[in-house]
């Protein structure tokens, strides 16, 4: 089954096509990594799938269904640059408000348990102001995981996180990926991307140059991918 | 049901973090006590003339004090990228808008009745004779000034000059809803009773209202959705 | 082509005006009660009614802009509303000038003066706004939203100024008399020429806006090499 489909996306900027013509599916269970420079087009592809942004042309389907619609976004986790939590509430009111909203019909119950899972259960009542950029980064880990959402779509996860928060992030997606639940990533480090990747596609000015399932050879010469589709 | 839970939800979380930081709501109160206070030096504070302008001076100070109140509104969100998080989220952009207003005309509203008595005192009027029909018209106006000035935080909330757009879009568009509110009040702190002239500018007020809370609870995904 | 054809266009609306204006001179009686100013009146009013237009296409092209998500429209929205401020602003200025005269003060707070400086204002704020937003496709949806609010402020601004000034005495303007014929006829004559200048100054300023977007994609484009 096909879990993200982009069915001749593009996106314009005034008359400049940031994205063109992107077709990509992900299969349920895959996990995608979005590869590509800066500025070609990652995080606008990321964006709207996420539901963040329109397509200017094409569209998004998450299991068959629009990407703006309420079923689809309960089904959908996004972990963005900024940690999207606020600096005035504790980390247990952050995660409470979040269960919330996705409509979890134990919001309170929801927050405790992912606390624990993070680690934070010792710091629950802090304000979000008062941590450290680490557990900050738990924080919005498990603020994006804990609607256990099926498709999980992280942009540039690794670059913002400190090593305890890559550790948690990677222990929660490999538990969300036993659980069948799909993966988009986009990166610009190679090495952990590939580890964690079933699934290929490197974006150029805006164009999917690569799609593909990871080999071998990727993992042994991670320059190769750019070097053989890099310069279109 | 779940688009007024989702709605109700997001002006608790609201309104928690503002008596949390307290950073709009003591600006806009000082503000609005600044200026009253200005307003005494502008004209004769004793003479009777002060009756006959109290309302359009009061409702100077009200749209000076909500410019502060809600041009935070969406700018809290911009910290940590919160906004994308909850236009992310199963949150209706129309809920998301609804709610905000909410948590906007509950700190403005909260503002104004602390204004009343201290303009009642600096300029010795007497402001309780028709009380309640006074907050109803505080009420209505409040929210249409919350409605246009929450849809233009969010319009504005990516601009430049975010802080200065605001008021200048939305005073000129607010002025039938002003010019109403402050004919009401004028006449409701006169003494006068509801009917006639006025029960006609109470309907202009609540048509405003309603015309624009309509078309911004359409509108407002256009905007949150780039 | 396109360009002669603006060209032509603009030298009709000259021929046209000064005709226009020779028999408004030459021709046309001076008016019972008000003289000769009375004859500002025949750029004034067209000006007013050429505003008003320029509100109505803004609101189809800023509507029909969310609809479709083609900047056409967009460029068509920013360059009605930008002649139709230029136009709105000849009907204020005319207006003072002709208030100087007859009532003897350049500005008084009449309800149709009102209620143009206030939409007026309004879509100056339209002109702001999009000044404020760097990315074209931000920038369009942003001013589209706004140019609907500002048409649905339109009729509740005149209606609310209307009914506050009828609580205040107020100059007659006009006296309510009926017009003669002829000048009646001449009202319309005139507008004509004035539509064509609107369209031309439209339709070049509709351009630009689309060079400029141009423009616009080819930074971005060299940003991103």
């Amino acid at each position: 089954m096909t879990a993200v489909a982009a069915e001749g996306v593009w996106k314009y900027y005034g008359d400049f096509p940031a994205l063109r013509d992107i077709n990509l599916s992900v299969e349920a269970g895959a996990c995608l990594a979005l590869l590509g420079r800066n500025g070609a087009g990652k995080t606008t592809l990321l964006r709207i799938l996420a539901g963040l942004s329109h397509a200017s042309r094409g569209r998004v389907r998450v299991f068959g269904g629009q990407s703006r619609s309420q079923e689809t976004r309960r089904r959908v986790g996004v972990l963005g640059h900024g940690i999207a939590v606020y600096e005035e509430f504790t980390a247990f009111e952050n995660l409470r408000l979040f269960a919330a909203l996705y409509g979890l019909p134990d919001p309170r119950k929801t927050a405790l348990e992912w606390l624990e899972k993070t680690g934070l259960e010792r710091v629950k009542d802090g304000r979000v102001r008062e941590f450290s950029r680490g557990m900050r980064q738990r924080l919005a880990v498990a603020r994006a995981f804990l609607h256990e959402p099926s498709v999980l779509l992280l942009d540039e996860p690794f670059t913002a996180l400190d090593d305890k928060a890559i550790a948690a992030l990677q222990e929660l997606l490999s538990r969300a990926r036993a659980r069948g639940s799909t993966v988009v990533l986009s990166t610009h480090q190679l090495r952990e991307a590939l580890e964690l990747a079933t699934h290929v596609a490197l974006i150029n000015r805006g164009k999917l140059a690569f799609a593909g399932p990871r080999t071998g050879q990727m993992l042994d010469d991670t320059g190769w991918l750019y070097r053989t589709y890099g310069e279109a | 049901m779940n688009f007024l839970r989702q709605a109700w939800l997001i002006a608790c979380k609201d309104l928690r973090a503002e008596l949390r930081t307290k950073e709009a709501i003591n600006a806009s109160l000082s503000f609005a006590l600044v200026i009253l206070l200005l307003f005494s030096f502008a004209f004769d504070p004793n003479s009777e003339q002060t009756r006959e302008i109290s309302g359009g001076l009061l409702w100077i100070v009200f749209a000076f004090a909500g410019a502060l109140i809600l041009n935070r509104s969406f700018a809290r969100e911009l910290a940590n990228d919160c906004l994308d998080a909850l236009v992310a989220s199963p949150v209706s952009s129309a809920a998301l808008f609804l709610g905000k207003c909410v948590a906007n005309v509950t700190l403005l509203l909260a503002v104004e009745l602390v204004c009343l008595p201290v303009f009642g005192v600096f300029y010795n009027v007497r402001w309780t004779g028709r009380f309640w029909p006074l907050l109803l018209v505080l009420a209505l106006g409040t929210w249409g000034l919350t409605v246009v000035g929450t849809m233009f935080s969010a319009l504005t909330v990516n601009l430049r000059l975010r802080e200065l757009m605001l008021p200048t879009l939305v005073y000129p568009l607010m002025i039938p809803g002003l010019m109403a509110a402050i004919q009401l009040t004028t006449a409701l702190i006169a003494g006068q009773p509801l009917a006639g002239g006025l029960y006609g500018w109470l309907k202009l007020l609540a048509g405003f209202d309603i015309i624009f809370t309509a078309l911004a609870l359409g509108l407002v995904d256009t905007v949150l959705v780039g | 082509m396109r360009q002669k054809v603006l060209f032509g266009l603009c030298v009709l609306a000259a021929w046209l005006v000064a005709a226009d204006i020779a028999v408004i001179l030459l021709v046309l009686p001076d008016e019972a009660a008000q003289g000769a100013i009375y004859r500002i009146m025949f750029f004034h009013v067209p000006a007013a009614w050429t505003a008003l237009l320029a509100c109505l296409i803004a609101l189809a092209a800023s509507v029909m802009y969310l609809i479709t998500r083609n900047l056409r429209y967009d460029a068509l929205a920013v360059a009605v509303t930008e002649v139709g401020l230029a136009f709105g602003a000849v009907n204020l200025i005319t207006g003072m000038i002709w208030g100087r005269v007859i009532w003897g003060i350049w500005w008084t707070w009449d309800a149709r003066l009102t209620s143009m400086l206030v939409c007026w204002l309004l879509y100056a704020g339209y002109l702001m706004l999009r000044h404020a937003v760097e990315e074209p496709t931000q920038r369009a949806g942003t001013a589209a939203v706004f140019s609907i609010f500002a048409f649905a402020d339109i009729p509740i601004v005149v209606f609310s100024i209307r009914w506050w000034r009828t609580q205040h005495p107020q100059p007659v303007v006009w006296g309510g008399g009926a017009m003669d014929s002829s000048m009646y006829r001449m009202l319309f004559l005139n507008w004509a020429p004035l539509l064509l200048l609107f369209a031309v100054l439209a339709a070049l300023r509709m351009r630009q806006e689309q060079a400029q977007r141009e423009i616009d994609a080819l930074r971005r484009q060299a940003h991103a090499l």
